[in-house]
């Protein structure tokens, strides 16, 4: 069986197409220009991944918002259930760069982290 | 602020705070970025997604930590910055009118001026989308400014004009907060941003994508009602009896992005017709003397990576003419041949150092499916080749020419030079 994928590891994308045996085991990978993109099919098949990139609403800082994302992907199924549980967070300002947002979610062993720093202000 | 730098910055985004590290770092004393915005990092700020960094740093950052690194970086070297400031007029003489609501009217001088003013999304008075002229149409970048840092959600149902990246990054955002993204229409047969974007923000979150489309009409009263769309055939004229009518209460634009040069062509800079941005040598040198740009005000690009580079690279120059450095005119120009839309730089001077390393960024003017070879032509002869595994308008292509080796193959002592893409 042949499927057909487009690497999203680096802006090239590349178009790959993969040969699968009657079992889904790999048997033949071509159009990749590099090893991210075998890594990229081979986690396509079994565990697909996408990193979670959305912001929590931050009291007392400069801005109303802060952006935060998942330091490593997590499983791509559970990206809308990811952003249900972030969306109603609250932070109070000051935030840090790379400051721990909510800890392990979804019990995926993966940290939300912010993206930036927000300083106190008023608004 | 002082009366004179050695180089101002006009811009802190990533082209702009780049240019002043490296001005910094190649020995400039007074640097400035002046910047309109109230925090330095541009239009980064607002892009939270991932995928940025993936050539500087081989990581996959999102754009507010990106910006971080050039931030945190600008700050130790002690580049002054000022904020909440707009630039309103630069002379050729490199004299710099700005103001602000605290010290007013401002006035100064540069020995060496980087422009890096950005670019700006082209709205619905520039696709002329006849209909109705309700609340409810956005350019992308706006969407993207209310959501991810204003905190507004401003629709419920939205339509997306424009198959660009802020486009799809959007559709997969206002989805993530729980809007209803019901598709994204493109004018032309091709997607015109990344594919990796297709991929991971309409393929995994079901949302349609429909090419050779169009907006016929926008209607509603006070707010978008609804848009009825129009496909399209080869010639991008609409076909009678394809129209549909789609209920929303939001249309978004992603229909593209011009570089922002109205200080640029108060200074006398000559810009090029087909990017819109200034002539630029392979140094970030305009027409004009000790007046240099970079990033997305010179030709639109598709990496940030790359805008930092530029930006780099137009740090160190300004820096060289701050110090009284000789100014090398171009000996070479580059013109699109057949094939390519854009070229950047336009012209060379060939003398950059003994590496003498040139980045030519260019764009094809269509889609080659296959293998193609981007050439260098001097007349007829080939004086530098590249291979891609294809070529589309949509994707940027970047060649790092060693310009000596180059140099050594033209014959003829011709000043003008094609690029061209062919197939192999």
């Amino acid at each position: 069986m042949e499927k057909k994928f487009i690497c999203i590891r680096c802006p090239q994308g590349c178009e790959i197409t993969t040969t699968l045996d009657g079992l889904g085991a790999i048997t033949d990978i071509t159009g990749n220009s590099c090893k991210l993109g075998i890594d990229y099919v081979k986690s396509e098949l079994s565990d697909p991944r996408r990193t979670i990139t959305t912001t929590v609403a931050v009291t007392g800082g400069e801005l109303p918002l802060c952006p935060v994302w998942s330091e490593k992907p997590i499983p791509k199924d559970r990206v809308m259930e990811a952003a249900a549980v972030i969306r109603p967070i609250t932070v109070a300002a000051p935030v840090d760069i790379n400051q721990v947002i909510c800890e392990n979610i979804l019990g995926t062993g993966i940290n939300i982290i912010s993206s930036r720093a927000i300083t106190k202000g008023g608004q | 602020m002082k009366k004179i730098y050695d180089v101002v910055v006009i811009g802190a985004g990533p082209a702009g705070l780049s240019a002043a590290i490296e001005a910094k770092k190649s020995g400039a004393g007074d640097v400035l970025i002046i910047e309109r915005n109230n925090e330095p990092g541009g239009i980064l700020l607002q892009c939270i997604h991932n995928g940025f960094g993936s050539v500087i740093f081989k990581k996959d950052l999102p754009g507010p930590a990106y910006a971080w690194n050039f931030i945190e970086q600008a700050r130790s070297l002690n580049v002054e910055m000022v904020f909440d400031t707009m630039v309103v007029d630069i002379t050729g003489g490199r004299k710099i009118y700005a103001s602000n609501s605290v010290e007013g009217f401002i006035e100064l001088d540069a020995k060496a001026i980087v422009l890096a003013m950005g670019c700006r999304e082209r709205t619905r008075a520039q696709i002329m989308a006849p209909g109705d002229r309700p609340a409810g149409v956005f350019t992308a970048g706006m969407v993207q400014r209310l959501v991810n840092i204003e905190g507004y959600m401003p629709g419920k149902n939205f339509v997306i004009l424009g198959s660009g990246d802020i486009g799809m990054i959007m559709a997969r955002r206002l989805t993530l907060e729980g809007a209803k993204v019901i598709k994204i229409i493109e004018l032309l047969p091709y997607l015109t941003g990344l594919r990796r974007n297709y991929v991971q923000c309409l393929q995994d979150f079901g949302i349609p994508l429909e090419l050779s489309t169009t907006i016929k009409r926008i209607t509603g009263k006070k707010r978008v009602e609804a848009v009825e769309t129009v496909g399209v055939d080869e010639t991008l004229t609409p076909i009678a009896g394809t129209e549909r009518v789609i209920a929303c209460d939001s249309l978004i634009l992603s229909v593209g992005l011009v570089p922002e040069n109205e200080l640029s062509r108060k200074a006398g800079v000559v810009l090029d017709p087909l990017t819109l941005g200034p002539v630029v040598d392979e140094t970030m040198a305009t027409n004009v003397p000790g007046i240099f740009a970079a990033g997305n005000v010179v030709t639109i690009y598709d990496l940030v990576d790359y805008v930092s580079m530029a930006g780099a690279t137009a740090g160190i120059s300004a820096a060289k003419f701050a110090a009284g450095a000789p100014v090398s005119p171009p000996a070479f120009t580059l013109t699109p041949g057949d094939g390519v839309r854009t070229v950047m730089p336009q012209k060379i001077t060939g003398l950059s150092g003994p590496d003498a390393s040139v980045l030519v960024e260019l764009r094809a003017s269509r889609e080659f499916a296959g293998r193609v070879s981007v050439n260098i032509l001097e007349d007829e002869n080939i004086v530098y080749s590249h291979v891609e595994k294809y070529a589309r308008p949509a994707e940027m292509i970047t060649l790092k020419i060693n310009w000596n080796e180059t140099a050594k193959k033209l014959s003829n002592n011709k000043s003008g030079l094609k690029v061209n893409i062919a197939k192999i």
